[in-house]
């Protein structure tokens, strides 16, 4: 086995890329400024250099035509990776999106598969605005016919990039901006994470924080400061929001009896709404306290220094609402 | 143009009669861009349709028999029977299916093409569109990027006059269509629509410019539909005298007319290839009438691949 690398989110992406087109001359990238720019965020960078124009794909600004030129491509051979810059850009891909992508196996029962990767960075923190600063996943975990995977992590960011690349389906996959600078040890090589499978990001008794992407590492840390108050949380990463592993977040919570259920997107109509009431269905006579909800604040997101950091919990909030919770006050 | 017109007339009967689920939308009168544009191609070669297809799926090869079913809503269709005309996918044959969204259909033909290009054994794909898909955003997208690619595409705009039930001219700008093409610096031809044999020969010089890796063409078919947007639509919008005019220009007729008057087929020959295709019609809808509907276990197979 080679040595596990200590790699950037944004280069564990990155080499899952190198590593899948390296193994797969199918696979197109398309997308804006990915090419000889490199990426806005770096994350792209030396992709051209090594698999050339005809497969790292500059496309001009153009999102609802270039991602349906990338479904086509998908539906007829090609394995695309679409890049759309900014998660609130999904906007502007949703007819190709929800209307061809997400169908056409279903309508020509099974004729035609959408092999396609839709790739975005969202994340409120870097003073961008209402408009490049949101979390839309909910949008795309609606639809059925789609997968949505959201890592949190690097090792999670590439195994669950390649085996977004290698599934037959239409997939979205949301990388938080504000983890890209975030380091961790990834195994080297092919490295595949099966979608649909949660992961335990820390064992613990009394409460059970389900966590998506970068709300992962927002429980880690209150986990940390909630164990100085003597109470130990579990942190449940579903890794990917359509499959659910349902099975995993029912069985932590039938350990701890107690559930917080906490993502980056829109409070309302989110997919903490979605997990939370399958908790309630799968595990009400486990629980002692009913389960909480917390996500962005209900407001377009503000690029202002001193309101922006009130959108999401932050650890210190959501270790409050875990102690009130275990403590029933 | 025979079996798409004869289809056309039972679909019609079946629909009026009730026994398609849900709306129709019907091509008689344009069969002649489908022909003419789909006797140049390849098995290969890529259609994506739209709304108005049934004319574009039996054109590139797609079974009658299997068509009707799906059309009706039965089990033996292309998709279940849960798809119906809109979603008329045939892949074998080369068809990525009809659409239900105006427009929706264009970027595929320029990604299947995308796909086509990197093969490398110069195969072209083809949009179908009405004149109403002309005014999507989506559409100048797509035409920038076959044109800077240059993309063996074939754009071919059936302008019927219509967009749903409004005339074309009252909400669409510029004096002709094909400008349009021409902005892109693709190559834009105005074609007549309804003479089968211009659209295979305007088709033909598209097709090889596009295996040649010269790009994509834009073809603008002038045509029209004899049906309304949808059957049961009562047209209040057309005049007589303009349906007698069209009936006048009828592409099957002429066709019949100019085979006769070149020597190419007695009159006889052409009623007998007409029987031909009635009958396979009539056997398509006992097939597709007989055929099962989809089963409770139906409803949730080929969601994901």
């Amino acid at each position: 086995m080679p040595e596990p690398r200590n790699l950037t989110y944004r280069g564990a992406v990155l080499d899952a890329l190198f590593t899948e087109m390296r193994r797969d001359d199918t696979i197109i990238m398309l997308g804006e400024d990915i090419g000889v720019a490199g990426g806005v965020f770096k994350q792209t960078e030396g992709l051209i250099a090594e698999f050339g124009p005809e497969r790292v794909i500059d496309t001009p600004i153009s999102e609802s035509g270039a991602f349906g030129i990338a479904v086509g491509a998908a539906m007829t051979g090609s394995r695309p990776v679409f890049e759309v810059m900014f998660g609130d850009f999904i906007t502007l891909v949703m007819d190709q999106l929800v209307n061809q992508a997400a169908k056409v196996h279903y309508m020509s029962a099974g004729q035609i598969a959408v092999p396609l990767v839709l790739r975005t960075a969202v994340g409120v923190g870097a003073n961008l605005g209402p408009q490049h600063s949101q979390s839309l996943h909910a949008w795309a975990a609606h639809i059925p016919g789609l997968k949505v995977v959201m890592p949190a992590t690097p090792a999670d960011a590439k195994g669950l990039m390649a085996a977004a690349i290698r599934d037959n389906n239409p997939v979205v996959f949301v990388e938080d901006r504000m983890l890209y600078n975030v380091r961790d040890l990834v195994p080297d090589g092919e490295y595949v994470v099966p979608i649909g499978r949660a992961d335990v990001k820390r064992v613990g008794t009394d409460l059970s924080v389900i966590a998506t992407s970068r709300m992962v590492q927002t429980a880690l840390a209150a986990a940390e400061l909630a164990a100085q108050e003597g109470i130990s949380i579990e942190v449940v990463d579903p890794r990917s929001l359509v499959p659910l592993d349902i099975a995993t977040i029912v069985s932590s919570v039938k350990k701890t009896s107690r559930a917080i259920v906490v993502d980056g997107g829109y409070r309302q109509y989110g997919i903490t709404g979605e997990i939370a009431a399958t908790i309630a269905e799968e595990a009400f006579d486990w629980l002692d306290a009913p389960v909480l909800r917390m996500g962005a604040a209900n407001v377009p997101i503000p690029f202002s220094k001193s309101l922006e950091p009130l959108v999401l919990p932050s650890p210190r909030q959501l270790a409050e609402a875990a102690a009130k919770l275990v403590r029933g006050t | 143009m025979q079996l798409i017109r004869s289809f056309e007339e039972q679909v019609r009967n079946l629909s009026a009669g009730g026994a398609v689920p849900g709306l129709v939308h019907l091509c008689a009168g344009q069969e002649a861009v489908a022909v003419g544009v789909c006797s140049v191609l390849r098995p290969a070669d890529m259609i994506a349709s739209n709304h108005r297809g049934h004319g574009h799926c039996l054109a590139k090869g797609a079974r009658s028999d299997l068509l009707m079913a799906e059309i009706l809503g039965r089990r033996s269709g292309y998709g279940l029977g849960r798809s119906g005309s809109l979603h008329l996918v045939d892949i074998a044959s080369g068809n990525l299916g009809t659409n239900g969204i105006v427009g929706g259909g264009i970027p595929l033909a320029a990604g299947a093409a995308l796909s086509a290009k990197r093969r490398g054994r110069g195969d072209v794909a083809v949009c179908f569109f009405g004149d109403g898909a002309l005014n999507q955003g989506l559409m100048f997208e797509v035409m920038n990027m076959a044109a800077i690619w240059r993309l063996p595409v074939l754009f071919i705009c059936e302008n019927n006059g219509y967009g749903e039930f409004t005339a074309s001219e009252d909400v669409t700008a510029g004096r002709n269509p094909i400008e349009r093409g021409a902005v892109f610096d693709i190559s834009s031809d105005a074609v007549d629509g309804m003479d089968v044999l211009a659209v295979q020969e305007a088709t033909r010089r598209a097709v090889a410019r596009a295996r040649a890796g010269k790009g994509p063409s834009f073809l603008v078919c002038t045509t029209y539909r004899y049906s309304g947007h949808h059957v049961g639509d009562h047209q209040d919008y057309k005049t007589e005298e303009e349906v007698k005019d069209w009936q006048r220009k009828d592409p099957i007729l002429r066709l019949s007319r100019h085979l006769q008057d070149e020597g190419l087929a007695t009159s006889a020959a052409i009623a007998a290839l007409t029987a031909d295709v009635d009958a396979e019609v009539q056997a398509a809808v006992a097939f597709a009438k007989a055929a099962p509907l989809p089963a409770p276990d139906d409803l949730r197979a080929y969601l994901y691949a």
